[in-house]
């Protein structure tokens, strides 16, 4: 079962290293432009997202794509083949989140691959922004809910 | 010997504001190599185009911004760049360094410095969009503050980052900051002052291009290891992310080292908890954030609410303008403190200086040689409010405020008590008693832009014991380890990784990430002789430009400290001069050598 990325906007500093460390795995460079991850800050709310392909089950990008450039690997990621692709761009249009992208400067099409099995984004994140996760242990949001409002009674018979 | 594209872009913008011409030019490659970066290589750069006796805001001066080989990359706080002019407030060599992402985005742009000359006839702003580079009419921003100026220049131009003054910049206010995204400050000397009299409003960049590296399997391997080190560290994997720099209120305070009231009493206060970083996560903090590329991420996002005229968001303080604007003013309103830093961001100036400025007012008011009329209002220790109205005055440019704006000494000087300001070389020094805590005074007394912490942090070794612990109240032994922190904070601040990591990574991090980025095969200590080249490029500079000799105000030589741990402790000079002078192979009055400059190739 393929491993998922999650992110934790509460624990982002807006420090980028995410997207230095993702455009130099997969290019070499340090280029937040060719990274497949961005953040995102919100001044006004004091709060920084990080966005990446989330490697869609019903994937969009790959439904859309003409030459069969963009398939699922068996660890489950959407994998981009270079040598298949047209750069028509029909996939940067078809992902509902953004997250493949179209390089003019390259002129390529890139979307997050993990890294293939290495996902230096989360690796590198110094905050915890960004982990892996086995999607099975995934904590179930019921059950932290549930913890909270343990903790609450509590502390009110406390 | 190092070529672009292995850490460096290679180009530099030479703009002229006179003419409006604006010309791209290949990096001089041995300046590089030989001066590292930033502030080393623009310092090399600034003295071989500029007289040292220049008036600081004449059109013949220039300012330069100029990054390092390793700002944009992922080295561990890569984020930084210098902006080198001659200090208008000391009349040194001037290199305020600043982090945020603006000096990544110019490399991205594909620039590694911008080196302004001349003077326009009307505002203007610099406008990068990679290969575009423009100068455009900045009237209508003239006279606008540091974020509305940022937000302006960002709906105007899209995704941008920019570096602005704010209106004291404009008004030549001696320490005028320049900002960059936002809050982020090239913050000490006056750099926004020489922008303002140039009529430099701004330089907005946007880039999308990427910075390479020589050796990169290998660069990535000493990045992976320098930023491993940060953050098992105390300090920068837990303590300044948590309680920011602040977390050293309780610490310094603790050695008798927070200079309190102007240090007119002491340095030892019992109400310095109300101004500790702990405290400001308890009330004010929303939450901690990083610059590009730092894991350490200091920076305090803030806020005051239901405070009145002291509400707002922003960031900060750091742990100097804590102090600048509460022990040394005796206040202990944090959303106070917080306020007036937050007028230091949005209208861009120094708050150390700032701070201590009002601090000194405070004290020749109480003495009786400030007429209450001069100022308008009662100005005693521990006024809150005149602190903040003063500060705000200091903004505007109003009344008594145009006097703070010219710092310490000359209101001092003006007032007739020059002795009273607690600068050196005209520069306010910060948060640290060099009575309690003998090293910080050298430090002080020997800094290349006057009263500064940042040009060899000796409260690292006398205070928290990094790298060695080192007795605060002795002088042995403080000489020989100033020297290598200054050569060592050189280098780090030239190579463009901001110099905090420096709590816990030393030469062979700094030294091992800048091999592998720009391609050298150079030995540790060949790449710290490059630091100690740009301290004697910096000396040299202030001996050709008459700056006065090495020393401190007179109360931290004559004053003994009243109480604390360090009561009856005065600072040692003298004694500590005379090793460090022949520590660094100058000549017992501080001069380099010729034998000492011929070995740094100078």
């Amino acid at each position: 079962m393929a491993k998922q990325l999650v992110v934790d906007p509460k624990k982002c500093k807006n420090c980028r290293t995410c997207e230095l460390v993702c455009s130099f795995r997969h290019f070499e460079e340090f280029n937040p432009r060719l990274s497949n991850v961005t953040v995102f800050q919100y001044e006004q709310a004091s709060i920084s997202v990080p966005i990446m392909c989330m490697q869609c089950d019903e994937a969009s990008c790959a439904k859309t794509c003409p030459t069969g450039a963009l398939q699922r690997d068996t660890d489950g990621v959407i994998t981009h083949d270079v040598t298949k692709c047209i750069v028509c761009k029909m996939c940067v249009s078809a992902c509902p989140l953004g997250n493949v992208s179209y390089s003019p400067a390259k002129r390529i099409i890139h979307k997050c691959d993990m890294c293939e099995g290495e996902t230096w984004c989360a690796t590198y994140c110094p905050s915890g922004a960004i982990s892996v996760v086995d999607p099975n242990e995934v904590p179930d949001k019921k059950q932290l809910a549930a913890d909270k409002m343990k903790a609450t009674l509590e502390e009110v018979h406390a | 010997m190092i070529e672009a594209g292995n850490g460096w872009m290679g180009t530099i913008i030479r703009v002229n504001l006179t003419d409006g011409t604006i010309r791209k030019e290949p990096l001089n490659m041995k300046s590089a190599n030989d001066y590292v970066g930033a502030r080393g290589l623009g310092t090399k750069y600034y003295c071989d185009e500029v007289d040292p006796n220049i008036d600081p805001f004449s059109p013949e001066n220039k300012i330069i911004f100029m990054t390092g080989p390793l700002t944009g990359t992922a080295a561990c706080s890569g984020g930084r760049y210098d902006v080198i002019s001659k200090g208008p407030l000391t009349g040194t060599i001037d290199a305020s360094n600043s982090g945020g992402h603006f000096g990544p985005e110019l490399k991205f742009a594909g620039y590694d410095g911008i080196i302004f000359e001349g003077k326009a006839d009307h505002p203007v702003y610099l406008h990068i969009d990679d290969d575009l580079v423009e100068l455009l009419d900045a009237s209508e921003l003239w006279g606008k503050d540091v974020h509305y100026t940022t937000d302006a220049l960002v709906e105007k131009h899209g995704s941008v980052r920019v570096a602005t003054i704010g209106t004291p910049g404009e008004r030549g206010m001696l320490y005028a900051a320049i900002m960059n995204d936002k809050n982020r400050a090239a913050g000490r000397g006056g750099m926004g002052a020489v922008m303002g009299s140039k009529n430099l409003k701004a330089v907005v960049v946007r880039g999308t291009g990427g910075v390479k590296v020589a050796r990169p399997k290998e660069f990535m391997t000493e990045v992976a290891k320098a930023r491993a080190t940060l953050q098992s560290h105390p300090v920068t994997g837990n303590g300044l992310g948590a309680l920011g720099t602040q977390i050293l209120v309780n610490i310094v305070n603790e050695v008798g080292g927070l200079p309190l009231h102007n240090a007119r009493d002491g340095s030892f206060w019992d109400k310095a908890d109300d101004t500790s970083g702990e405290r400001l996560a308890e009330t004010y903090l929303v939450k901690n954030q990083g610059c590009f590329g730092c894991s350490i991420a200091c920076g305090r996002v803030t806020k005051v609410e239901g405070r009145g005229d002291l509400d707002g968001l922003g960031e900060g303080p750091e742990y100097e303008a804590g102090w600048s604007y509460g022990a040394a003013c005796g206040v202990t309103d944090l959303g106070a403190i917080v306020k007036c830093n937050f007028i230091c961001n949005e209208q861009g100036m120094d708050p150390i200086s700032l701070g201590s400025t009002v601090a000194c007012a405070m004290e020749l008011f109480e003495m009786g040689a400030i007429p209450e009329e001069d100022i308008g209002f009662p100005l005693r220790f521990g006024d809150t409010d005149a602190m903040v109205k003063l500060t705000q005055m200091c903004a505007d440019g109003e009344g008594f405020g145009k006097m703070i704006g010219q710092g310490s000494y000359r209101l001092a000087e003006h007032y007739g008590h020059p002795e009273l300001s607690m600068s050196v070389k005209k520069q306010e020094m910060p948060a640290y008693d060099g009575r309690a805590i003998q090293g910080i005074g050298l430090e002080y007394a020997t800094s290349n832009r006057g009263g500064c912490h940042v040009r060899g942090y000796m409260i690292s070794p006398e205070v928290l014991g990094l790298p060695v612990k080192m007795d605060p109240l002795v002088t042995e032994g403080k000489a020989s380890m100033l020297k290598t922190f200054q050569d060592l904070t050189a280098l780090c601040d030239s190579v463009g990784i901001c110099l905090f990591t420096t709590f816990a990574i030393g030469l062979p991090e700094i030294a091992g990430q800048y091999r592998e980025a720009v391609g050298s095969d150079e030995s540790d200590e060949e790449i710290l002789l490059k630091g100690e080249r740009i301290w004697n490029l910096e000396k040299r500079y202030n001996m050709a430009a008459g700056i006065e000799a090495d020393t401190l105000p007179p109360r931290l030589l004559r004053e003994a400290l009243p109480s604390g741990p360090a009561k009856g402790k005065v600072n040692e000079l003298q004694t500590m001069l005379a090793e460090y002078y022949e520590e660094r192979g100058w000549t017992a009055e501080g001069t380099p050598t010729p034998e000492k400059l011929q070995q740094l190739g100078l």
